[in-house]
């Protein structure tokens, strides 16, 4: 991926914001980051709109709101990843040639309680077959049983993530909790208690890609789906077969933004990641290249993955603080790395990062990576 | 009369009781479930039915103490992955009940009565120690 690069960001906070509509959301994220890009929304070429929730034509009722109109407005759904999937799409038009600036967004407005999905037959869901916090807690399960990882480690992600959200005045949740406090919790799912699992929720992030001008720049971009064979795979099979052979979708996009980027996990200084629940953050650790698998208990332990920390993890209080508006995460994500690769994110700056990558997963086993360079 | 499955292309209900519906490639040696028209782990086309064990291994387990949206069953509930009989290996993914239930225990396979989408009464598949 060459030349391209974030010349502007905006975001509107992620929570409720009853009688305000996911279009108004996207107005506010779209204002804000053609601002800082010192243009107007007639200066962009095209437009990619990542939301799941937003319905048919979410993107053009953002920039017809705008006066935006004419130029090509592309909706893109992908799940969790569908921010991910837009700017994907988006750098892609500028490497290519076929644009020089462009605007992605992504908005949601989403309903409280666990997320309904059409990915779901009906008969699926009367059997009791498609919740999805029962297969996030299926996979923590699995953590448990196959590593050194607990419960209170499971915890222990949490509690890293709300003191990072302490810090985030765009996050749903601004409170620090303790080890205690997150295992006394509501029990959703075993082992997964609620303040281990993010909240779907309301919220819009911007940024304008350009070929020339100032800011960090997309070094690798990749979007992949899942390998089949998984049980466990965010694509919720109801069968599959041994796995220890099965690359994660993960992983997959992570090799090819890496190669793209000429980066290695080494190279990170910063990462936003999945965390739409706390044993989800941790495999993505592993599946990132980050650690090995089992590894995440020394993180843990040595406070590596904090504000502070050798490599941190998380410092905008991932989904576990801001909450989930599935359209607006990943470029949420984006959002913050391009403030700390600025060295403007405040009382969560990372010292000296220069090189960043967000992750996303979710429904279709979809996974996006990125990686950022300063 | 026995009740109707909550999906025939899954489940089949009978006088033995009932019986998930998987697939086989010779092609590909894989066992699968649901039926698919190829072997969704290699796409091979040579898929032929076939009647899947009841009975396996409990793998994972968790509860449901918060009804997901469509499901007008009883909550809690619990939520699992067996391991079916034979080779090779086939996970599934099941209602499962009994108490105190851990990995590696024993499963059999059984019928269970919930709300179809309609709310009419339906069986679906469970299984138990």
């Amino acid at each position: 991926m060459n030349g391209v690069r974030i010349t502007g960001v905006g975001l509107h906070p992620f929570g409720r914001f009853d009688g305000v509509t996911g279009t108004a959301m996207g107005v506010v994220a779209v204002r804000d980051a053609l601002a800082e890009a010192g243009i107007g929304v007639r200066d962009v070429q095209a437009a990619f709109c990542g939301t799941a929730y937003g319905g048919v034509a979410a993107g053009h009722r953002v920039l017809g709101a705008l006066a935006g109109t004419g130029i090509p407005i592309y909706d893109v759904e992908a799940g969790c990843a569908s921010g991910g999937a837009a700017l994907e799409l988006a750098a892609a038009s500028i490497a290519s040639g076929q644009h020089d600036r462009v605007l992605v967004f992504g908005i949601e407005k989403m309903p409280k309680g666990v997320i309904r999905s059409s990915f779901f037959a009906p008969w699926q869901e009367s059997a009791g077959l498609s919740p999805a916090p029962a297969f996030f807690a299926l996979r923590a399960q699995r953590l448990l049983l196959e590593t050194d990882i607990t419960v209170e480690h499971l915890a222990q992600v949490v509690v890293k993530n709300r003191r990072h959200g302490v810090a985030n005045p765009d996050a749903m949740f601004q409170k620090a909790v303790t080890v205690d406090q997150v295992l006394a919790s509501r029990m959703i799912c075993p082992p997964l208690t609620l303040f281990m699992l993010c909240s779907p929720n309301e919220g819009a992030a911007a940024v304008v890609l350009a070929r020339d001008g100032d800011g960090p720049t997309v070094a690798g971009i990749a979007l992949r789906s899942h390998l089949p064979g998984n049980v466990l795979g965010e694509d919720s099979p109801l069968g599959g077969i041994d796995d220890a052979a099965i690359t994660p979708p993960t992983t997959l996009a992570a090799q090819d933004a890496y190669a793209q980027a000429g980066l290695g996990p080494a190279d990170v200084d910063v990462v936003e990641c999945q965390d739409t629940d706390a044993g989800r953050e941790l495999l993505a650790w592993a599946e990132l290249g980050l650690c090995p698998t089992g590894g995440q208990v020394a993180i843990l332990a040595e406070g590596a993955a904090l504000v502070g920390g050798r490599r941190p993890i998380n410092p905008s209080g991932g989904l576990l603080s801001k909450g989930e508006p599935l359209g607006a995460s990943a470029l949420g994500q984006v959002v913050e790395l391009v403030r700390q690769l600025r060295g403007t994110a405040g009382a969560r700056q990372v010292p000296g990062a220069k090189v960043a990558l967000a992750h996303v997963i979710g429904r279709g086993a979809n996974a996006c990576v990125t990686v950022l360079v300063a | 009369m026995p009740l109707p499955p909550i999906d025939p292309s899954v489940l089949r209900v009978d006088d033995g009781g009932v019986t998930l519906l998987g697939g086989w490639s010779e092609t590909s040696q894989f066992r699968h479930f649901p039926r698919s028209p190829v072997c969704p782990f290699t796409g091979a086309d040579d898929v032929v039915p076939v009647d899947l064990p009841r009975s396996g291994t409990l793998w994972l387990h968790t509860h449901v103490n918060l009804a997901p949206p469509g499901y007008t069953g009883p909550v809690p509930y619990q939520l699992g992955i067996v391991e079916l009989e034979g080779e090779p290996l086939l996970r599934v993914v099941s209602r499962l009940a009994g108490d105190n239930l851990a990995t590696g225990m024993q499963m059999q396979l059984d019928g269970e009565v919930v709300p179809g989408p309609h709310d009419e009464p339906t069986l679906t598949w469970v299984f138990h120690p």
